[in-house]
């Protein structure tokens, strides 16, 4: 594992610059903070409006976002020991992501299923397509937050055949994410050891993903169920699924259906994967 | 369709639903002939299993009539009768090559839920919870099938749907409980729980070649029947202290091995029992584990505790230290069904068994709830209730034909 280590070549531009933040006590980074003054300004307008009890610990919350927004300083995050201020707008650096699979095919079948990218929709379930532009470089779409979409241009900038893939996205991304594919022969004729290594800064920057943490939608789960993904379409030539199935909440009869029935889980169960909601975790 | 769907505990209605469709390439539908309660249908019934869903058609022992194949089974054809193992397999895994079918990597679409309380992933079962695959099951007058290029087994002409119905899950589960065993000449095997895996065991025991079986629990007339039918010695843990009767019964060893086909709803009398009731009524711990303790417990040193019991969660005041102390080897988890079919169907071709013995009642789907309840009470001797739906019910929820 440990000779799987491939070296990014990020954007470091940013480096000396961020040093200048070290000793202002700003944590938090500046499309960050636009972000957390417009949420928490909304949070704010809604509470006041409203009025209801839920809505004082809305307004609360959104008058957090604002100061944080305002001054760049997050309590939060100093508890926590996070900075998002070091970090350069375009190094995908926020979310550090590793997984690992074991796929019953070699490493050369692997990799080539892998290295023709419009391959990875049929089992990256937020992404919606990858298209080949011209040598090294494609263009990716996939589903954002709320359904928005994200798009990005991305290049490899280093592979090796049957051993490795690397790529990172190109200037002016949606999303700055950089990654990499790792084929290594598993003992025993079991195939391949399969690693994936991402790193990409998320739509809301690094509060976005603490919330989806605390929510349960953790990107490392979605990458692990979309390498689960193409695990079984390999293996199985199929991916399970219930989604579709028949079952009483599809009764025909209305008065079948119990007023107290879980909706939410049904939803997601019905949308037939581990996935526990919409948060990106592709590429 | 008409189908058995969970609503909460002690809460279970038939319904009509939408007809199951071809979902996947590997998929088929069976019309359902003859499908069964089984005991761990009744932890979903008492609401011990976590991630079930109001609305969930249950039901994993079941078989029928293939009516409709997806475009990748090519081993079977429209019209053939079969049996459908409970346990989802893709046949094509690390696992599934291996012979561990219930370990399957590939058939549970919701494995990340599994993954989290449990660690790693078993494969889907039929009608047993979201995070077992969340598919739904077999006590409906259709089912769909995944992988059914894989899992169904084919029945020859001449045998009875009740002859061959429980090589879906209770014969096989049985089996590998008593094969778990590692059963050598002139073995004791001790049984918790006559219930139909209990039953099916005793049988196993013997064919393996068991000396002697000893068969525990508190109801009469599985009892009754694990002595008749098994020719099993029997304990009533209601009137023994099963640990000092064992001992004498063995010259002082113990059971060579002891298998627990009780599993997370035990019931006794000792003080431990009584604890864990009160601690899993408070919700302090999931899993009430009497049976397993007395069976540890009871085991002789070197011997194996083999558990079919079905488990979900934690257990408490667990006897590690005996186990430890005695050098016990512990053998368990869902049953790989697809590894015992061929083998068992034989056994029912000879005439060696016939797994219908366990059937005491036969009821109508549409009688399916009243049914949860009689085989929940132990009612009317209930032992094994197998649901016909093409039997018409007698309109007072009671179309019992035994």
């Amino acid at each position: 594992m440990e000779t799987w280590e491939v070296e990014f070549e990020p954007h470091n531009e940013s480096e000396q610059q961020n040093k200048q933040d070290g000793n202002t006590g700003v944590n938090v980074g500046k499309y960050e903070r636009i972000a957390s003054a417009v949420g928490g300004g909304a949070l704010v307008g809604y509470a006041l409006k409203s009025r209801s009890k839920a809505s004082v610990a809305l307004g609360l919350i959104g008058a957090g976002l604002l100061y944080r927004g305002a001054t760049g300083q997050c309590e939060a995050y100093r508890a926590l020991g996070v900075n998002t201020a070091d970090a350069g707008e375009d190094v995908a650096r926020d979310v550090h992501i590793e997984k690992s699979i074991t796929i019953g095919v070699s490493p050369n079948e692997l990799y080539k299923f892998w290295r023709n990218f419009e391959n990875l929709p049929q089992f990256m379930d937020d992404l919606e397509s990858v298209t080949p532009l011209d040598g090294n470089r494609s263009h990716w779409v996939a589903k954002g937050p709320g359904g928005a979409k994200v798009e990005w241009d991305a290049e490899i900038y280093n592979e090796a055949e049957g051993e490795f893939i690397a790529w990172r996205s190109l200037p002016d991304a949606d999303v700055t994410n950089a990654g990499s594919v790792h084929f290594e022969e598993a003992p025993g004729g079991r195939g391949t050891y399969l690693k994936v290594v991402l790193n990409y800064n998320p739509p809301g920057g690094k509060a976005a993903q603490l919330f989806a943490k605390l929510f349960g939608k953790e990107p490392g789960q979605l990458v692990d169920s979309n390498l689960r993904r193409l695990k079984q379409l390999l293996e199985a030539g199929e991916i399970p699924t219930t989604e579709g199935q028949t079952s009483g909440r599809e009764a025909s009869t209305e008065e079948n259906i119990s007023p107290n029935a879980t909706e939410p889980l049904a939803g997601r169960a019905a949308a037939g994967g581990a996935s526990f909601g919409s948060e990106r975790g592709t590429l | 369709m008409k189908a058995l769907c969970w609503y909460g505990k002690y809460d279970v209605r038939v319904q009509d639903v939408p007809d199951p469709q071809i979902l996947n390439p590997r998929d088929a539908i069976l019309k359902i002939t003859s499908t069964a309660i089984c005991g761990s249908d009744l932890h979903l019934y008492d609401g011990y299993i976590p991630s079930m869903m109001k609305g969930d058609i249950l039901g994993h022992e079941f078989m029928g009539e293939v009516v409709e194949l997806g475009s990748a089974v090519t081993n079977l054809k429209v019209g053939d009768r079969v049996v459908v193992p409970f346990t989802i397999a893709c046949g094509q895994c690390f696992f599934c090559k291996k012979g561990l079918w219930s370990a399957c990597d590939n058939s549970n679409p919701n494995a990340g839920m599994a993954e989290t309380l449990y660690g790693f992933s078993g494969s889907g079962l039929f009608g047993y919870s979201h995070m077992m695959g969340g598919y739904a099951g077999g006590q409906a007058e259709y089912v769909r099938v995944p992988f059914a290029d894989v899992g169904p087994i084919k029945i020859p002409e001449g045998l009875d749907d009740e002859q061959v119905l429980f090589l879906s899950d209770i014969f096989p589960t049985g089996y590998m409980a008593a094969e778990n065993c590692n059963i050598q000449r002139g073995d004791t095997v001790a049984v918790w729980g006559c219930g139909p895996v209990g039953q099916f065991a005793i049988k196993s025991a013997y064919l393996l070649g068991a000396e002697r079986v000893i068969a525990i629990d508190d109801n009469p007339d599985r009892l009754r029947m694990a002595a008749e039918d098994g020719k099993a010695e029997t304990l009533n843990f209601a009137d023994e202290d099963i640990y000092e009767k064992l001992r004498s019964m063995t010259g002082g060893m113990g059971p060579d091995a002891c298998i627990d086909a009780v599993g997370l709803e035990a019931h006794g009398h000792t003080l431990d029992a009584i604890y864990d009731r009160a601690k899993a009524a408070m919700f302090m711990a999931t899993d009430r584990p009497h049976a397993l303790r007395q069976a540890i417990y009871a085991c002789r040193k070197g011997g194996t505790v083999s558990v079919p019991g079905v488990y979900g969660g934690f257990l408490d005041k667990f006897p590690f230290g005996s186990a430890f102390a005695k050098g016990l080897t512990f053998k368990m988890g869902q049953t790989h069904v697809h590894s015992y079919l061929p083998q068992l169907l034989e056994l029912v071709q000879l005439g060696q068994i016939d797994p219908s013995f366990v059937i005491t009642h036969r009821v109508s789907l549409e009688d399916a709830p009243s049914a949860y309840s009689t085989f929940k009470q132990h009612n009317e001797g209930c032992i094994k209730v197998v649901l016909k739906p093409d039997l018409r019910t007698n309109g007072n929820g009671n179309g019992t034909v035994h």
